[in-house]
């Protein structure tokens, strides 16, 4: 097995557009990457790159020591997982799992144990003669897994695999993927553009933006502490409220005139200076009593069952609040946030870079 | 459109194309590119010797009046078999895209004389409509017809749309219903509820949405009468009687076999690929606009 | 349905059954015709229920054929069937291969050969017929199955119904190939080639059809008898002066020249439509 280093991998399509633009990334060996962002945000390139289906015009892929620029996809070891699935119509289950294993010479009785077993792991024993068309997209799911795990390669490489699948399968399949990395400890990059998956899923977060990485961290740093305002308000559901603000003075901002105390910011900021402030909807604590507190015009609930999320204005600007039912009247016009100093993000409205400590 | 994924490599599509190419290039452009070159040049009479005449070929043709003869006689030949075959297609298919028991088998049973050659069809109806023996025949002439394929250009003409109709009306059926089937039955039912009756539906509805099929069949038609009725014209009436049912590849086909004129028979060639290019591209402009709608 | 009126049903019966009988007759009256003496048919009071001649007929126009062309049908079908089946196979074997090319290769001038098969949609054999001749005259191909047959598959039909096939298959499918390991010959061959089954026997219903029905070509190629279809060796029953047409063996070879195109597209239905309307489009 082995890890994954990009070293300021570049693409650049005719008519000069740049949909990778100088990417350096070391994925370590075994550990679970997420690539995550927008459509458009070069993720899918980036992998695609990985996989040896693009080329790739600046920079250097290495999996293990091996610098695979010029390597064919199939001798790059790797397996990919795509999100049509891409099987091969014609083949039973059986043989879509061996096609890669024939292609390479595997001895038979190797073949068919190997398919056997990757079929136990995955419940997929049942169908190993049936034809791809005949098997709900959560079978054929499998069997696209199957035919990456048969291979044993170093690299898993997933292409939005899950957003095929309705949504209470893709919650089912999001755990399996999991647990099936845990066990088998292969290196894997899984592309999406869904936030809870890339959160559940990765032990490393990547977030990308407009084919540059935004962010590299655990999900609990990327969550907790995100270094732009595009991750800020890209991870998280509902997203983090950013609300127009000014510098008071050391741990101080005011928004629309309230004094707010924050503990994580840059030294040094000139007083009086505009700032944007940014408040997760779960963090804030509707008609609680805090050290700062704002006021939120409320024009709606929505009810989400647990949880209701208030919707309205602070400052004039948009702001959602999460609570739980019960928790205040559905009814309420007008509320009072308090607001922890350790949950407030400050971000810069120029380079929208965040204003924390260094 | 193009694939995104690629197999690298020069040498092996290369080859893979060479065969087409080849084909292509001995039996298609240089026949035609040959084609092109005769229509300017004259040969001497022993054909040993040829001279650049310019356009001169041309010129002698359109001073022939059995050429412009032979240009009215393939557009009223072209019109007649285009108009009958799309009606009696077109009604057919309208009957049988009701939802009827047995639709399937009518469909059987409608589609299959596209399967027989242009000459064979030509023969049978000659052989119905032979004036001596023909079964029809007795009847026609039992009411006072003097009817003789033979030797009536008007009555060979008949002969000639009835038979070629008779092939072509199977392949328009087969556009027309495929053009119903994929009218939306809710605006069949949209129109029912604004209160059109069944004719009315056919026309102000059906119909229009039906145009594009119509105009595609009518270009093919066209071309089908132009070419592929050469097989009846000569099985049924040779071009005959005194060159009165003689179109315009029928006319091609003749000159060449009596040899000589070489150069006007190349000059005849042209017009016709002239001919069929402009068709094909009309029948293009059609298929864009398709394409945008 | 939007109404579905007792009258307009039967209206709807009355139509077709009227088309289908005015599309079956005149092969009713040559089935008929195959089953008289000449003599029963030339009185021109030819019964309209089968007569008692049908095997004598039959195997006299197989085996030894018109009494003036003395040629049997049974090698003119064998000629139609070589004519046929070499212009099915042929159109599809160079039609693949080369949309093959064009669709999953960049190489240079590609959009040009592309062109250069395009084109040739717009002109049937008929238009450049004569020069055509002369070329395979000159290779020495008249009166050979080759001179009959390689002429015709020059078109661009089987390359567009391939190239349109290849384009819906996903992309992922020669990605994960691929990454399995296969090459340019693998990918053909394990995945393109039976997806395109279908696609290939419908262009083989209707080029078989298309191959065995060809007469100017054939009629202007082949000089010697043996080398004729039975397409053309019909008209040449016919054209004799009247009184000496022997209808009967000419309405036996029309049975048998409809027989195996009508078969074709009566039991393969569904590919004869797929394969007629795709490529039309």
């Amino acid at each position: 097995m082995a890890g994954v280093t990009l070293d300021t991998v570049r693409k650049i399509y005719a008519g000069n557009v740049e949909a990778v633009k100088g990417v350096s990334l070391g994925i370590e060996d075994g550990s679970f990457c997420v690539l995550v962002g927008p459509s458009g945000c070069g993720k899918s390139t980036l992998l695609r790159m990985i996989a040896g289906l693009e080329t790739i015009s600046g920079g250097e892929v290495k999996i293990g020591d091996r610098v695979v620029n010029q390597v064919e996809p199939a001798d790059r070891d790797i397996a990919m997982v795509f999100q049509n699935y891409a099987l091969y119509p014609h083949m039973s289950v059986y043989d879509n799992m061996a096609y890669g294993l024939k292609n390479r010479g595997t001895p038979k009785d190797e073949i068919e144990k190997r398919v056997n077993e990757a079929a136990r792991i995955l419940a997929i024993e049942t169908f190993l003669a049936r034809k791809p068309r005949q098997l709900s997209g959560g079978q054929r799911q499998r069997v696209a897994m199957g035919r990456a795990i048969v291979r044993k390669p170093q690299v898993f490489l997933f292409d939005e695999p899950l957003s095929n699948l309705d949504a209470k399968l893709r919650v089912q399949m999001r755990v399996e993927i999991k647990r099936l990395q845990r066990a088998l400890g292969v290196t894997s990059i899984y592309v999406t553009h869904d936030q809870v998956e890339a959160m559940t899923l990765s032990d490393k977060l990547v977030v990308m933006s407009g084919g540059q990485i935004e962010q590299v961290g655990t999900p609990s740093e990327v969550y907790r502490r995100p270094e732009t305002r595009f991750v800020a308000t890209f991870i998280g559901s509902p997203p983090m409220n950013i609300l127009p603000g000014q510098v008071e003075g050391p741990g101080r901002v005011s928004v629309g005139g309230q004094s707010i105390a924050v503990t994580d910011m840059r030294e040094g900021l000139i007083p009086g200076s505009a700032i944007e402030v940014g408040l997760r909807p779960e963090d804030v604590q509707a008609g609680g009593v805090g050290t700062s507190s704002l006021t939120m015009d409320v024009d709606f609930v929505e009810e989400l069952g647990a949880t209701q999320l208030f919707h309205g204005k602070v400052a004039g600007a948009e702001f959602i609040v999460q609570a739980s039912t019960g928790q205040l009247p559905a009814d309420t016009r007008k509320l009072t946030l308090a607001v922890d100093p350790g949950n407030v993000h400050l971000f810069d409205p120029q380079t929208t870079k965040r204003l924390g400590r260094v | 459109m193009e694939k995104r994924a690629h197999i690298s490599g020069w040498t092996l599509p290369l080859l893979l194309i060479l065969p087409q190419m080849a084909i292509t290039v001995i039996f298609f452009y240089w026949p035609a590119s040959q084609a092109i070159w005769q229509s300017f040049l004259r040969e001497d009479a022993f054909g040993l010797a040829s001279e650049f005449v310019g356009f001169e070929n041309y010129v002698s043709l359109f001073e022939q009046p059995e050429y412009y003869r032979a240009m009215v006689t393939t557009a009223i030949f072209s019109s007649l078999v285009a108009f009958f075959s799309l009606a009696c297609a077109l009604l057919l298919a309208t009957q049988a895209d009701k939802n009827i028991r047995g639709g399937q088998a009518f469909k059987t049973f409608l589609i299959w004389p596209y399967a027989v050659a242009p000459a064979i069809a030509g023969v049978l109806w000659l052989f119905m409509f032979h004036p001596t023996l023909g079964t029809l025949s007795k009847p026609i002439k039992a009411i006072g017809i003097d009817w003789n394929p033979m030797l009536n250009a008007n009555h060979a003409m008949t002969l000639l749309v009835l038979s070629a109709t008779w092939k072509q009306i199977s392949y328009n059926f087969l556009f027309f219903l495929a053009g119903l089937q994929a009218i939306p039955k809710s605006v069949i039912e949209a129109a029912a509820i604004d209160g059109a009756g069944p004719l009315r539906r056919f026309w102000t509805v059906i119909f229009p949405l039906l145009s594009p099929t119509t105009f595609f069949l009518l270009v093919v038609n066209v071309v089908y009468v132009f070419f592929d009725t050469f097989g009846i014209i000569d099985a049924v009436t040779g071009g005959g009687p005194a060159g009165q049912t003689t179109t315009l590849v029928y006319k091609v086909y003749a000159d060449g076999r009596l040899g000589g004129d070489l150069g006007g028979s190349a000059a005849q060639s042209v017009i016709l690929m002239i001919i069929v290019i402009a068709l094909t591209a009309i029948q293009f402009r059609y298929v864009e606009r398709k394409v945008q709608y | 349905m939007v109404e579905n009126r007792p009258f307009a049903q039967f209206m709807a019966y009355l139509t077709l059954a009227l088309g289908v009988v005015i599309v079956a007759f005149p092969v009713y009256l040559a089935v008929m015709a195959s089953t008289f003496d000449t003599a029963t048919i030339i009185n021109g009071n030819m019964p309209l229920v089968p007569g008692n001649q049908a095997d004598e007929n039959y195997t006299r126009t197989l085996l030894y054929g018109g009494m003036h062309a003395r040629q049997p049908v049974g090698g003119m079908m064998l000629n139609s069937m070589i004519m046929a089946l070499g212009i099915a196979i042929g159109k599809i074997l160079i039609s693949i291969l080369s949309a093959f090319a064009v669709v999953y290769f960049k190489f240079p001038f590609r959009k040009t050969a592309f062109w250069i098969i395009f084109i040739t949609l717009m002109l049937p054999v008929e238009v450049r017929i004569y020069p055509t001749y002369k070329i395979v005259a000159d290779l020495g191909l008249l009166d050979t199955y080759t001179g009959l047959v390689m002429p015709l598959i020059a078109s661009a039909t089987g390359t567009l119904l391939f190239r349109q096939f290849f384009m819906t298959i996903p992309d992922e499918l020669l990605e994960a190939s691929k990454i399995d390991g296969a090459g340019a010959f693998r990918f053909f061959k394990d995945t393109l080639l039976p997806l395109s089954m279908t696609t290939i026997a419908a262009l083989f219903v209707i080029q078989f059809i298309y191959g065995w029905n060809q007469y100017l070509w054939p009629l202007l190629i082949t000089t010697k008898s043996s080398m004729q279809t039975i397409v053309i060796g019909i008209k040449m029953m016919i054209t004799t002066t009247d009184a000496l047409t022997e209808w009967n063996v000419a309405m036996t070879t029309a049975v048998l020249a409809m027989l195996p195109p009508v078969l074709v597209v009566i039991f393969m239905q569904r590919l004869f439509v797929k394969g007629l309307v795709e490529t039309e489009k």
